[in-house]
């Protein structure tokens, strides 16, 4: 392809084409009305003259009879620059003239026309048709004609005709260079973007296309892709750090699996440690299935597939059925759990991941927060603005807050909860689960203690009836 | 009990048969989805284990033909998938149950033992009878020895499930799914928290205890005498 082919393929070169057809249009349409205007305004001037001479004329006959009127013609025929003239009987014998060589039909009847004529005083070689527009009364039995040239109305046309056809060339030529300049200025945006994300694409995620500052409409799309490729770049990150973590963190228990078995080979066991050993594997393989399942219940969390899946509940309800399941593990702990949830708190999602995720922080807190006897573990659900907050606090040590963002991501446990069972999963698949619903996850001081609030945005109250 | 394992998986079905007929089952094996049609249409079965993925027609659209031809043959779907959404389309397809890969030999045993036995006229009586325990489902009493036990709302769904089923194992999963409708892993051991506490009310101070933990597998509510 061309480079003019190119161009004149853009989109910016297409429309600048449509315009200039359009003000092309409009350009001849105003010329051409304005001619037509001048035109008619010329002609009534001119029939206007005629008009009146002709009113004259006939003034004339009434004060002095047909003679007069021929003597008054006579002169006036022979004024230079003077109206055209034409008297003659009723059988055609010219009485007084000054035009010659007309068509004698425009005679035979009274009214307007536009003929051909010479004057009788031009030179005899200037052989020069000349048109004119005439009226033909008749007076006192003989034909009496009155006419003007309209030379100036052919004239008037050329003079407007002229600047038309330029100015419609100039609007062409001005037309084509801006559309060309325009097109250009666009398709350089367009190509450096291009560039861009052919950059991109081979892999430099750090690329980012260009923005000029002026604030146009490029500036503005270069700026959200650039937000979007920033996005993007950071899931990428996010995935291949995830990927990194499954792969430690899953290989780990895979191995301690894969040494129990071997071990349970070489020696020679009673059958009673066979059987124990089966069992640890049995037990270990579980545990690297729940959290493989955890793992894909996070991802699809984040990938936003269950949104279709989504239908409203109540979040009192979803506290006070998570906080019924664990009540009795709490109290076997040691603990009491107090639940504090408002009725009527309706939510667009997916119960049974909010149920999860709160589940998983009732579990944490169960875990982390039985520190001292009699403590407490508190669940609430209340909206506050046009967010339903869940919280879960307990009186346990708490996390540091340096620690706070740390222990959302996946297979993240401090060194002080590394005894207890889990995999390091539950924050971060509520954080996803909260993050899914349009809401975030926060890790707050419970002086003493954790608190943690999961936020989704409240469904907007229906009134019903009216 | 009969079953019929439509799994492409050799080895898995093979596997699944032995183990049935040690548990004192017989099954049958069809390694596609053409075929296990034709011979659940042909043959008559107590339980069909379907698994989802499958060659030549996939385990849904086995299961909704086969609803369509008016079998109501009790299925159970087994898949890899086993997210809450993949459990609704699987059950939407026409489908009894859901047990997602990998699973423990002893759920899949409990669930198609219930399953065989879902249409048993015990499931429409308005009381449950174990022994000495009764439960009236319409006025929510629990009386046992012709005594009145209080029970807590979730508790007596507990006891009501439990006792639907007397006499068949029910897993914990089966218990979390059918009490507390939620399909997630709750990590800890909350079941057997709620059991004990429902145990402790129904069994404490009476010789005979109904309700029994089978280990490894579940809970079962029996009169043990028998």
């Amino acid at each position: 392809m061309t480079a003019l082919g190119k161009l004149l393929r853009t989109t910016a070169f297409k429309i600048v084409a449509v315009y200039l057809l359009v003000f092309a249009l409009f350009a001849a349409g105003v010329i051409g009305y304005l001619a037509r205007h001048t035109q008619a305004l010329v002609v009534t001037q001119i029939t206007d003259a005629i008009d009146s001479e002709i009113k004259n004329l006939q003034d004339v006959h009434e004060d002095g009879g047909i003679g007069r009127l021929i003597d008054v013609v006579a002169v006036r025929a022979q004024q230079p620059g003077s109206n055209l003239y034409l008297i003659t009987s009723f059988n055609g014998a010219v009485v007084a003239a000054n035009v010659t060589d007309i068509n004698n039909s425009v005679l035979s009847r009274q009214g307007w026309s536009e003929i051909s004529y010479r004057r009788t005083d031009d030179a005899a070689d200037n052989l020069h048709d000349s048109r004119a527009l005439v009226r033909v009364v008749f007076i006192g039995g003989f034909r009496v004609l009155v006419g003007r040239d309209i030379e100036e109305r052919e004239r008037l046309r050329q003079i407007l005709a002229a600047p038309a056809r330029w100015s419609l060339v100039v609007i062409v030529i001005l037309g084509i260079a801006g559309g060309l300049f325009i097109t250009r200025r666009v398709m350089k945006r367009i190509d450096q973007m291009t560039a861009t994300s052919e950059q991109i694409m081979r892999g430099d995620f750090g690329g980012r296309l260009a923005v000029t500052g002026s604030g146009d409409e490029f500036d503005r799309l270069a700026n959200s892709l650039n937000a979007m490729l920033t996005r993007i770049e950071n899931l990428m990150g996010g995935l291949k750090h995830v990927s990194d973590n499954i792969a430690h963190d899953l290989k780990t228990p895979l191995t301690r699996l894969r040494n129990r078995a071997e071990e349970a080979l070489r020696k020679n066991h009673t059958e009673k440690d066979l059987r124990r050993a089966l069992e640890t594997t049995i037990d270990e393989s579980d545990n690297l299935i729940r959290t493989f399942d955890a793992l894909l219940m996070i991802s699809r969390a984040e990938a936003g597939e269950v949104r279709k899946a989504m239908t409203d509940f109540d979040a009192g309800e979803i506290a006070r059925d998570v906080a019924e399941l664990y009540e009795p593990v709490a109290e076997e702990s040691g603990l009491t759990l107090g639940i504090d949830a408002a009725e009527n708190l309706p939510v667009r999602g997916s119960r049974e991941l909010v149920s999860q995720a709160l589940a998983n922080l009732v579990d944490n807190a169960i875990k982390h927060g039985g520190t001292t006897a009699g403590s407490k573990v508190t669940v609430a659900a209340r909206k506050i603005g046009d967010r339903i907050e869940f919280t879960v606090g307990d009186r346990g040590p708490g996390i540091a807050e340096k620690d706070r963002l740390r222990v959302l991501e996946r297979f993240v446990r401090l060194e002080e909860s590394r005894s207890l069972p889990g995999a390091g999963l539950g924050l971060s698949l509520a954080l996803a689960v909260a993050r899914l619903h349009g809401g975030d996850l926060r890790l707050e001081d419970n002086s003493p203690g954790l608190k943690v609030t999961l936020a989704i945005p409240a469904q907007p109250v229906q009134t019903k009836g009216a | 009990m009969r079953l019929l394992i439509i799994e492409d998986d050799r080895e898995a079905a093979d596997y699944l048969k032995k183990a049935l007929r040690e548990a004192g089952h017989m099954a049958e094996i069809a390694n596609d989805g053409e075929a296990g049609l034709a011979i659940a249409l042909d043959e008559s079965f107590d339980v069909l284990v379907v698994d989802r993925m499958l060659p030549k027609r996939d385990g849904l659209s086995l299961v909704s033909e086969l609803r369509k031809r008016g079998n109501e043959t009790p299925v159970l779907i087994l898949s890899a998938l086993g997210q809450v959404d993949d459990r609704v389309t699987g059950l939407r397809a026409g489908g009894d149950d859901y047990l997602a890969k990998p699973y423990a030999f002893s759920e899949l045993l409990a669930r198609v033992e219930v399953l065989s036995r879902r249409r048993a006229p015990n499931s429409a009586d308005t009381v449950y009878r174990v022994a000495d325990l009764e439960l009236d489902r319409l006025s929510h009493r629990v009386m046992r020895n012709g005594e009145e036990i209080v029970l807590q709302p979730r508790e007596f769904r507990l006891l009501e499930y439990l006792m639907r089923h007397a006499g068949q194992v029910v897993t914990r999963t089966m218990l979390l799914e059918n009490v507390w409708d939620y399909h997630f892993d709750p990590q800890t051991n909350v079941i057997d928290v709620h059991v004990s506490r429902l145990r402790s009310k129904i069994d404490k101070g009476f010789a005979k205890p109904l309700l029994q933990t089978v280990r490894g597998a579940g809970y079962i509510i029996r009169d043990g005498a028998r």
